[in-house]
């Protein structure tokens, strides 16, 4: 095949968001699996964690932040290359649109696939903000003789306000939607789809997109109402 | 005994050619028969028109028995009307309410371009067709029975496959006018043949780069076009398309 209609095709675009999609996929279950640590009353986990992922996983986190970044702006580039020509392939809109129902698979979350994707876009900038280059805070934990970062403290900081609740509730919701079609609809752009297969990965990608959703929806609630924010 | 007729109220889209712009226009059919088509009501009010001397609708049909893939229209924001599984040339008026409103429009893309009123050009799938949707075959005597040997479910699928019938309804009620279920259905029906395997990479290559030569937007799972599918094609088409242009990919 031609390297510009590997690079190009209509096919190879949702091949390529399809990959970059399902890497950010499995990095989210990852990161609200770490997160669940904030659930302990304890910082000493969660601030380990954390420590270990920034200090002692060596030239290995610079190699997974690379990846990831790449990933999020091949996405989002071939997102919007992909839109301008859907946008483009009917000039002249319908007066009346009434979905099909039956097998149809389109839903509130397939068709804002690129507002809420554009959501998400500004919410990462404003999160890496937020806690990656946010308030730094040093304590010394049980069993260290060095001090490290409390990101512990920063996160209950941030959440004490109920703005930045309420804003990180609702970009979670939505990128719940992003979720519920943009899982199963990856593995049909890599064609991986079939009569049994289908149902079953429809299934399983809006359950991923439920689990991801409650859990990060639930982690700025559960904060915000136990430790003092709403106290 | 005899069946209540119903009034019709019909919102048409009205376009002279491709060039200029089109608009709706109302109009009102009475002591419509609720057993008629919908093509049949259209013609009726077409002969009302004509005796007005005023310009008849155009619209796209030919065997109107939904296997030819000739007619098409959006009826009331659905592509082939509010049933599934049925071409405009099915569509019965007992499936409205007496007073209705009906709106009716063209299949719309930038890939067809409407030619008058409701009729538009489908000649992009031809060209696409033009492309791969055939194969190379040595022409000669009949050959032998079974010296081919062809597996019963893919014999059933490629026949699936196969009914497509090009009506374009996929690309109409797509919301990006995507023709990847037609496409779909064409290069499928072949790759599942061991007639079709030869020529499977070079197919789908020729016939990918057509689609988006001509202006049909990429697809993204919606599956509307499996919805209104007169051939109720399932998208599973997509999935192999997509297969066969993986591997060709590493050719």
């Amino acid at each position: 095949m031609r390297f510009k209609m590997i690079l190009a095709s209509s096919l190879s675009k949702k091949i390529y968001m399809s990959i970059a999609g399902l890497v950010w996929s499995a990095f989210l279950l990852v990161h609200l699996l770490g997160n669940l640590q904030l659930l302990n009353p304890d910082r000493d986990p969660f601030n380990k964690y954390s420590y270990f992922l920034t200090h002692q996983t060596g030239e290995f986190i610079y190699l997974a932040e690379f990846l990831l970044a790449f990933f999020f702006i091949t996405h989002f580039l071939y997102a919007i290359w992909v839109q301008i020509g859907n946008w483009r392939a009917r000039p002249h809109g319908y007066s009346m649109v009434r979905w099909a129902k039956n097998t149809s698979k389109r839903s509130l979350g397939s068709v804002t696939m690129i507002y809420t994707g554009a959501l998400v876009l500004i919410f990462l900038v404003l999160h890496l903000i937020h806690f990656k280059y946010g308030e730094v805070v040093y304590y010394t934990p049980k069993g260290y003789t060095h001090q490290i970062r409390d990101m512990y403290f920063t996160v209950m900081e941030f959440f004490k306000n109920p703005v930045n609740v309420f804003f990180y509730v609702a970009v979670m919701v939505l990128l719940g939607f992003h979720l519920s079609h943009g899982a199963w609809s990856a593995f049909q752009s890599l064609g991986l789809s079939g009569k049994r297969f289908t149902p079953f990965i429809y299934t399983i990608g809006v359950l991923f997109a439920i689990v991801v959703a409650v859990g990060f929806v639930f982690l700025p609630l559960w904060i915000y109402f136990t430790r003092g924010g709403a106290l | 005994m005899e069946k209540k007729k119903l009034t019709i109220h019909l919102k048409v889209w009205r376009q002279k050619d491709a060039d200029s712009k089109g608009k709706f226009v109302n109009y009102t059919v009475n002591d419509v028969n609720p057993d008629m088509s919908f093509l049949e009501m259209l013609d009726v009010l077409n002969e009302e028109l004509i005796k007005k001397d005023e310009e008849p609708i155009e619209f796209d049909n030919d065997c109107r028995e939904g296997i030819c893939g000739m007619c098409g229209s959006v009826i009331n924001g659905t592509a082939h009307g509010p049933q599934s599984g049925m071409t405009t040339c099915d569509v019965r008026m007992r499936m409205f309410k007496d007073g209705e409103t009906i709106v009716v429009e063209p299949f719309r893309a930038r890939a067809f371009p409407v030619i008058k009123d409701l009729a538009v050009d489908r000649s992009a799938l031809d060209r696409i067709m033009s492309k791969g949707g055939y194969t190379s075959v040595r022409t000669g005597g009949v050959p032998e029975a079974l010296s081919v040997p062809v597996p019963k479910p893919n014999a059933d699928e490629a026949m699936d496959m196969a009914a497509c019938i090009g009506c374009g309804a996929c690309v109409a009620a797509c919301p990006n006018a995507s023709a990847a279920l037609f496409v779909g259905a064409k290069v499928s029906h072949l790759a599942l043949l061991p007639q079709g395997r030869p020529e499977a990479a070079r197919r789908v290559e020729r016939m990918v780069a057509q689609m988006d030569e001509e202006g049909f937007g990429a697809c993204s799972n919606h599956g509307e076009c499996e919805a209104v599918c007169p051939k109720e094609i399932s998208i599973t088409a997509i999935g192999r398309m997509r297969r066969e242009y993986l591997k060709a990919m590493f050719k």
